[in-house]
């Protein structure tokens, strides 16, 4: 029997096929995939912000794009994944409303899965796919074992990358 | 209160005052709901509280619970955003009562047309108009909201934008929530988002700090 663990905002876990992770609702924040092919550790970040090094309190790893792959990663390798092999997959990052307010925050989606995307490359994990950006909000759901990412939006169809 | 004000020393007395100001400020936009509806709204006891990033799906009942939110900067003496919930079903109910039918015929259940938007955009308004006006008379400080914006989508998708504001300031959400029914079935949240130094501006401007 395979359980789908369910991960929450700004919260991070690991799993070991044929077990999956699972995120509900990324609106702005990004889901970011990690697995290890051989071994099937996999481990799914869901990220509100890109940057801890900008902001005072920071204490909440799981809470920014950078801080939270480098603790994914730690997590991962302490459960049998090899570092070199990781392999990414990233959604989420959407613009909910057209304006918002505070200068920092706009574009906060598209910044995160920017945030992402450079974390990933100065670690070495090669990012396979995405799916981010436009303005609705995504489930997914992420299988270390064949490394499918799903992706459910409302009203639209689902979609595996 | 000192100047340091955090999140982490918010204690149950200031949560009661968040609590009342939840309380008057729906019931200001129930009258104003009430009215345009020519019917009777009840809400329940509203909850002030501070969350966990991570409990806030569980909380609104669901991160995939579609619902329409209705969002606003606000300005003036205090900073912050409002947002306005309200279950797909409601919403679609609501549009039925100011329309005439119109919202289960016209897109069908699932989908919200340009009229419909509009209609759930201007409530949405006039609602947390009077939400705020009341917050405003209480305090004395000047309280604007811009004008609205709308996504119909997940409810943990639309609350990850006044999260994120938070996420700024600490670990934790503070919302003031307030629950509102009508004879049928209307099942709707405020949340109010102010930033910390309003939230401290409020206490201040009613002798709790």
């Amino acid at each position: 029997m395979s359980n789908i663990i369910k991960v929450g905002m700004a919260d991070l876990k690991v799993c070991k096929s044929p077990d999956g992770l699972t995120t509900l609702g990324l609106g702005s924040c990004v889901g970011v995939a990690l697995r290890d092919p051989i071994t099937k550790v996999g481990g799914l970040l869901h990220a509100m912000l890109p940057d801890s090094t900008v902001i005072k309190n920071n204490t909440c790893v799981e809470k920014f794009v950078d801080s939270g792959l480098e603790e994914l990663v730690k997590q991962m390798v302490r459960a049998g994944a090899n570092k070199s092999r990781l392999e990414a997959k990233l959604a989420g990052g959407a613009q909910m409303f057209a304006f918002q307010r505070n200068s920092d925050l706009v574009k906060v989606g598209a910044r995160n899965a920017e945030a992402a995307r450079k974390k990933l490359s100065a670690m070495r994990i090669k990012l396979l796919a995405e799916d981010t950006g436009l303005n609705y909000g995504r489930t997914v759901i992420y299988y270390p074992e064949t490394g499918i990412y799903v992706i459910k939006a409302v009203g639209k169809p689902e979609k595996k990358i | 209160m000192d100047n340091n004000f955090e999140l982490d020393s918010i204690d149950s007395s200031h949560l009661d005052v968040l609590r009342e100001i939840g309380n008057i400020g729906a019931g200001n936009a129930m009258t104003a709901l009430a009215q345009m509806l020519q019917r009777k709204v009840d809400m329940k006891v509203p909850k002030a509280d501070l969350f966990e990033f991570r409990d806030l799906g569980e909380v609104i009942g669901g991160e995939e619970t579609i619902m329409a939110g209705v969002y606003m900067v606000v300005e003036g003496d205090i900073q912050g955003s409002m947002m306005f919930l309200l279950e797909k079903e409601s919403s679609k109910h609501l549009i039925d009562q100011m329309l005439g039918g119109y919202g289960s015929s016209a897109a069908g259940a699932d989908e919200f047309d340009e009229m419909e938007i509009s209609v759930l955009k201007e409530m949405g308004n006039i609602m947390t108009g009077a939400y705020l006006n009341s917050l405003s008379d209480l305090t004395g400080l000047k309280i604007y909201p811009t004008a609205p914006d709308i996504a119909v989508d997940m409810a943990g998708a639309i609350l990850s934008v006044p999260a994120i504001e938070f996420g700024v300031l600490g670990d934790k959400i503070l919302m003031i929530q307030t629950r509102f029914t009508d004879d049928v079935e209307i099942d709707g949240f405020f949340i109010l988002v102010p930033d910390l130094d309003s939230y401290k501006k409020i206490m201040e401007s009613l002798g709790m700090a």
